[in-house]
C-alpha cells in the first residue's frame, strides 16, 4: 500500500490525493498530517482533490476531521480542486464540508492560506456571517 | 421494461467497496449517463456498499443496466445476512448513526438517486436497492 505523500511548500503542506482511496489509507494520512504539521510547524494545510471522481461521506468525514484537528494544532485547511460534478454532488449528498474552505487551484488555495494566516480576525468575522 | 445486463459481486472488504465504485462507473458509462449522473450513482453505491461491509458483515452487490423505451438506467442490490435494522424510519434520518459515521449514507444516497427501497428484518439482514435514470 502506497502512501500519500505530503510536501513541503514554505509553511504549508500540500498533499495531492491521486487515487481512488482506501480506508485505511485515508486513517492513515491523518495521522501522517497530524505529525507534519507539529513537526514541521505548518500553519495551512492544502488538500489538492482534483484528481478524485467521488467524495462520500467517508472521505468527507476525513476531509472535516483534517480541518478540525488542524485547526487544533494552529493551522488553515484548505481543499483545493474539487471537480463540479462532485460538488453538486456533495451538496445533494447532504454533506457539509464544515470547517474547510475551498480553492479552485493551489494557486488560490496558498493565497487564501496567507490571507487567513495574515489576518485571523477577519476570517473568523466572514465566517460568521 | 428489459434487462440489458445483470452481474453480481462479492461485498466484503473496504477494498471491494473500491472495486464496487469502479465497476457501478463502468456500468453507468456503458449506459450513457452524464458525468454528473454518474457521480451520483457512484456515490450513493459508495454509501451504501460501506454500510454493507461495516454493519451488514458483508455481502453481494447485483448490477442490472434497464432499458425502458428511450430512457436507460442502472439497478444496484445490496444484500446481506447481517443483523438487520430494527427501526428503518431511523437510520433514515440524517445524522442518525450507530457506528462513528455522520449517519448521511442512506438518506443521502436516496436523494441521489430515482428509487430507493430499503428491506431489514432484526436478526436476518438487509437489502438495499437503488436505481437511477439517464
Ligand atoms: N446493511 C446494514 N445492516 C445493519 N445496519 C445498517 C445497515 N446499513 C445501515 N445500517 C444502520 O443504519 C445507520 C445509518 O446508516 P447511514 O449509512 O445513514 O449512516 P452511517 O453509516 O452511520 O454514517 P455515514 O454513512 O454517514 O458514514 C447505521 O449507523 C447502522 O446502524
Ligand atoms: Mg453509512
Amino acid at each position: 500500500m502506497a502512501e500519500i505523500p505530503i510536501l513541503r511548500i514554505g509553511d504549508c503542506l500540500l498533499v495531492s490525493i491521486q487515487v481512488d482511496m482506501h480506508d485505511r489509507l485515508a486513517l492513515a494520512l491523518q495521522d501522517d498530517l497530524t505529525q507534519r504539521i507539529v513537526a514541521d510547524r505548518a500553519r495551512g494545510v492544502m488538500i489538492d482533490i482534483s484528481a478524485l471522481e467521488i467524495v462520500d461521506s467517508f472521505i468527507g468525514r476525513m476531509l472535516n476531521n483534517i480541518a478540525a484537528m488542524s485547526k487544533v494544532l494552529d493551522a488553515v485547511t484548505v481543499v483545493v480542486g474539487m471537480r463540479p460534478a462532485v460538488a453538486i454532488t456533495l451538496v445533494e449528498l447532504g454533506l457539509g464540508l464544515t470547517g474547510v474552505r475551498t480553492a479552485l487551484n493551489v494557486d488560490k488555495g496558498l493565497a487564501l492560506i496567507r490571507r487567513i494566516i495574515d489576518n485571523p480576525e477577519r476570517d473568523d468575522a466572514d465566517r460568521e456571517r | 421494461m428489459q434487462i440489458e445486463s445483470d452481474d453480481r459481486m462479492p461485498l466484503r472488504t473496504s477494498d471491494d467497496v473500491v472495486r464496487v465504485r469502479q465497476a457501478v462507473r463502468a456500468r453507468a458509462v456503458a449506459s450513457g449517463f452524464s458525468l454528473v449522473d454518474q457521480t451520483k450513482i457512484v456515490t450513493a453505491a459508495s454509501e451504501i456498499a460501506r454500510n454493507t461491509v461495516d454493519y451488514g458483515g458483508g455481502g453481494e452487490l447485483r448490477i442490472e443496466a434497464l432499458r425502458n423505451g428511450q430512457r436507460r438506467g442502472v439497478r444496484l442490490t445490496f444484500s446481506d445476512s447481517g443483523p438487520g435494522i430494527r427501526d428503518i424510519d431511523q437510520a433514515m434520518r440524517d445524522g442518525y448513526t450507530t457506528g462513528n459515521g455522520l449517519g448521511l449514507g442512506l438518506s443521502g444516497a436516496k436523494r441521489l438517486c430515482n428509487e430507493f427501497d430499503i428491506k431489514s428484518t432484526a436478526g436476518s439482514g438487509t437489502t438495499v436497492t437503488i436505481a437511477r435514470w439517464t
